[in-house]
């Protein structure tokens, strides 16, 4: 019985494994964890909160939860896009920390085996500090997103800002 | 199920347990204040003792038993001779000693262990003290033996002869409203097993069958035995039972006790008897009328459940779903236009009950202050005898209401601070008499709501802090940070809260290790509140705990600055002004201030502040909202008052609380399922 058991669990977890979400930013495929997404939602009034970079587009209430929600597209510094109804906001979370990341286009959950993913090339500039790894299956190469990086890293953002200006 | 049952007893031992010795340690302080033991007081510490020792022998902790039962003979000679000459602070002793014993053993029960604790030294010492007593007062009394005499049933006449096997039918009736009365016919089962030869008993599927409850309520409990022992003993035994309201015995022939117990009990009876509790639980099922009513009258204990946090959070969340998914079909936009009035009142009652869902889903939390502070009485008391001084303990808006863990949080602190006051804060009575000052210290415990926190003072009119002792210790220690003449007074007390400073030369046994402050500071500091010390010199100390409540209910006043939504709490504001002839003061740094009847407010433009493009530019479009705050005035200038409401104060998510937003404390969900954030007045003001 004990045996069973553990097999069952070992499946369990081998169904999150290797599953990635795939995203579109400004005609770019992301991929992130399926093991992070809680949900994926449509767009939804939102709340500014001051005094927070640019990319934190405000607050929302998901079902008496309140999520911070991040633009994706700004926060790798692309135009910002008019939302829409079909903009996406994917509701992850890490860590115990919330976020919704709003998408251009949510494509479809795919199985991506760890010896397809290669790690990015070590360029210092752009924002490959969120990619933890490239992949090269099917047409386009997808990046694959450090969730935690994006919800973690602003000391080092705010500091490339202060350099920029 | 049998195991499953004996857990489910033990709690309910627990529990009655530690509201009999709860209500004891009341009795206790109260009779110790007015200086005597009332006639009402001794009854009814010899109730709860009898309880306890009852109660303790069914679930055989014997310690336990033993104990209440000294006590229940000191209490009983009390109560029948009234004796004259009586020390009551010894007695006190006793009993609080008694009380701490018992306390102690149970929360070994409670971490799974047994009540093995060593009792014998003070049931030797109570026996003593009843002793000295009966010399004392003269009189020697049948004390203990006494006390178990009880109203003498019908059968006890025909005392039977022990040794001889014979045969007694008993029914046993309980209290009304003691509820789980087959959980204590079981236990009255449990028992006599130890001093019979063989029984039976009906219901007997007292544990399987729920009916059987309503079958003990109605005709009691009926156990049939045969025994060697003699019918005294089992009779004593069976008055022991708790909650037992009435006890039919008689004996029965033995043949007559083989045939029942073979063939189970007559057809018959037990026909009526199912009729019987099927009529009750048909009633039951009724809706409640009278019937149930009467049930309902019963113990503080099945009035009481505890539920698991993470549930109440979760249904907490669910209810505001519920209000935003109610708004999002009584105020959609298909219905605009449209005369439904049917629709309109059906909504109107929707509307009524969520909202008294949602009042009732946020009071599950809240628990008010008084057992916390009444348990400080017990710490003034023990704490003034320790030290010889006078003390008299003042309660304040011990009413106030905080949520459930605030309360386990700050106990600890509050004892702490309390000893402190006492052993360091107040003088000697004798002392204080030489200065002029009442004999008896005062120490105040005070609770009060403060818009998002919930502020606990503890103040004492003794010495005050010594400012050259406390620098001459934190030079000492190198915990001096500034020079010394830069430090406010403020500061100077606040060294005491670093780690490792005790400024008492003498250590004493209650405080003075010099751990004591600093973790008073991480305590309120682990859930997020703050801790701050004056001092008058032979005027006081004053501690003042902060605790932000985790869900606070706060009136609010609602904003608007552009399109953004604000909240101010109600109790900031002191008015609202639009300019009418009130003086602008600007500043050469271009500061405004606002001077409204000699008072001159910082203007603070929300809009400017947070960077909101805004409607009103110009002072006379908008609002000035004048704010105080601990002594600190803001003025707000906005767009445009909503109106007042009630709000629930919510964090703000993690990610955003790491980067702490200045002078937002929260954010509030409003009717409509927006989100609107609450302005931390005081946040402004660095």
């Amino acid at each position: 019985m004990g045996g069973y058991e553990m097999e069952d669990s070992y499946y369990e977890e081998d169904t999150l494994k290797d599953k990635y979400l795939i995203f579109y930013v400004a005609e770019e495929a992301f991929a992130i964890e399926i093991r992070y997404v809680m949900e994926i939602i449509g767009i939804q009034p939102m709340t500014s909160v001051p005094e927070l970079p640019d990319y934190i587009r405000g607050i929302i209430n998901l079902r008496g939860t309140i999520v911070p929600i991040m633009d994706v597209r700004l926060r790798f510094k692309k135009p910002f896009l008019e939302y829409t109804d079909r903009t996406c906001v994917i509701i992850v979370e890490m860590n115990e920390i919330s976020m919704g990341l709003v998408v251009d286009r949510v494509a479809e959950v795919m199985t991506i085996p760890e010896d397809e993913i290669v790690d990015p090339p070590e360029i210092s500039k752009g924002h490959n500090r969120y990619v933890k790894g490239i992949c090269k299956m099917g047409e386009d190469v997808k990046l694959i997103l450090d969730c935690n990086k994006i919800l973690t890293d602003d000391e080092v953002e705010q500091l490339s800002q202060i350099r920029e200006v | 199920m049998s195991g499953n049952s004996g857990e489910q007893m033990l709690d309910v031992f627990i529990f009655e347990t530690e509201q009999n010795v709860g209500q004891l340690e009341a009795i206790v302080l109260e009779s110790e204040k007015s200086g005597r033991y009332s006639e009402d007081a001794v009854n009814e510490v010899f109730r709860i003792m009898h309880t306890i020792k009852g109660s303790a022998a069914m679930m055989m902790f014997g310690n336990l038993s033993s104990l209440a039962h000294g006590m229940e003979d000191l209490f009983f000679y009390l109560r029948e001779y009234k004796p004259k000459k009586v020390d009551y602070s010894v007695l006190s002793d006793l009993v609080l000693a008694g009380v701490d014993f018992i306390k102690a053993e149970l929360q070994k029960i409670k971490g799974g262990a047994g009540a093995d604790g060593d009792v014998s030294q003070l049931t030797g010492s109570i026996e003593e003290f009843l002793k000295y007593l009966q010399a004392e007062n003269g009189m020697i009394a049948e004390g203990g033996e006494e006390a178990h005499k009880f109203p003498e049933t019908a059968v006890r006449e025909d005392e039977i002869r022990a040794e001889r096997l014979s045969a007694y039918e008993a029914v046993l009736y309980f209290d009304d409203g003691c509820e789980m009365e087959s959980v204590r016919a079981y236990g009255v089962v449990r028992q006599l097993r130890g001093f019979v030869d063989d029984l039976y008993y009906y219901p007997g599927d007292i544990l399987e069958n729920d009916d059987s409850v309503e079958i003990i309520r109605k005709q009691g409990f009926t156990v049939g035995f045969s025994t060697r022992k003699p019918l005294r003993e089992i009779s004593s035994i069976l008055q022991n039972t708790l909650f037992l309201k009435d006890l039919e015995l008689r004996a029965i022939t033995l043949e007559q006790f083989k045939e029942i117990k073979e063939k189970g009990f007559p057809e018959r009876e037990e026909a009526a008897a199912k009729q019987e509790a099927q009529k009750a639980g048909g009633k039951r099922a009724g809706a409640g009328g009278g019937d149930r009513a009467e049930d309902s009258i019963s113990l503080p204990a099945s009035s009481m459940i505890s539920v698991n946090v993470a549930k109440l959070d979760k249904l907490m969340d669910l209810v505001g779903e519920m209000v935003i998914a109610e708004a999002m079909v009584t105020q959609n936009p298909d219905l605009q236009g449209l005369e439904l009035e049917n629709f309109g009142q059906a909504a109107r009652q929707l509307q009524k009950i969520t909202r008294e869902i949602q009042d009732i889903v946020m009071s599950l939390r809240m628990v008010p202050l008084t057992t916390t502070f009444l348990k400080m009485q017990r710490v003034v008391r023990d704490t003034s005898r320790k030290v010889g001084k006078e003390v008299r303990l003042r309660l304040i808006g011990e009413n106030t209401e905080v949520d459930k863990n605030i309360i386990e949080n700050i106990s600890d602190p509050l004892m702490h601070l309390i000893r402190n006051a006492i052993d360091h804060g107040l003088e000697e009575p004798e002392i204080r008499e030489a200065l002029g000052k009442e004999r008896t210290g005062t120490v105040t415990l005070e609770a009060r709501n403060d818009g998002n926190y919930v502020v606990v003072s503890v103040r004492d009119d003794g010495r005050g802090l010594d400012k050259e002792k406390i620098l001459r210790k934190a030079r000492r220690n190198n915990l001096l940070s500034k020079p010394e003449d830069e430090l406010t007074d403020k500061e100077i007390y606040s060294l005491i809260f670093l780690p490792g400073f005790s400024t008492s030369e003498q250590i004493t046994e209650l405080s003075g290790r010099g751990v004591g402050m600093d973790v008073v500071k991480k305590n309120l500091e682990s859930i997020g509140g703050t801790v701050a010390v004056d001092s008058k010199k032979g005027r006081g100390t004053v501690f003042t705990l902060k605790i932000p409540l985790t869900l606070a209910i706060i009136e609010g006043m609602k904003i608007n600055v552009g399109n953004s939504l604000f909240i101010i709490p109600i109790n900031d504001i002191r008015e609202t002004v639009r300019l009418t002839g009130n003086k602008i003061i600007v500043d050469p740094d271009g500061n405004e201030m606002i001077m409204v009847r000699d008072s001159c407010y910082p203007i603070i433009r929300l809009s400017e502040f947070y960077s909101i493009p805004s409607a009103a530019t110009k002072l006379e479009e908008g609002v000035f909202i004048l704010t105080e705050h601990d002594d600190n005035k803001v003025c707000f200038f906005v767009d445009e008052l909503l109106g007042q409401q009630e709000v629930v104060v919510k964090a703000l998510p993690g990610y955003l609380r790491r980067r702490r937003i200045r002078g937002i404390s929260g954010c509030t969900l409003l009717g409509d399922g927006s989100i609107s954030l609450i302005l931390d007045v005081g946040g402004f003001v660095n």
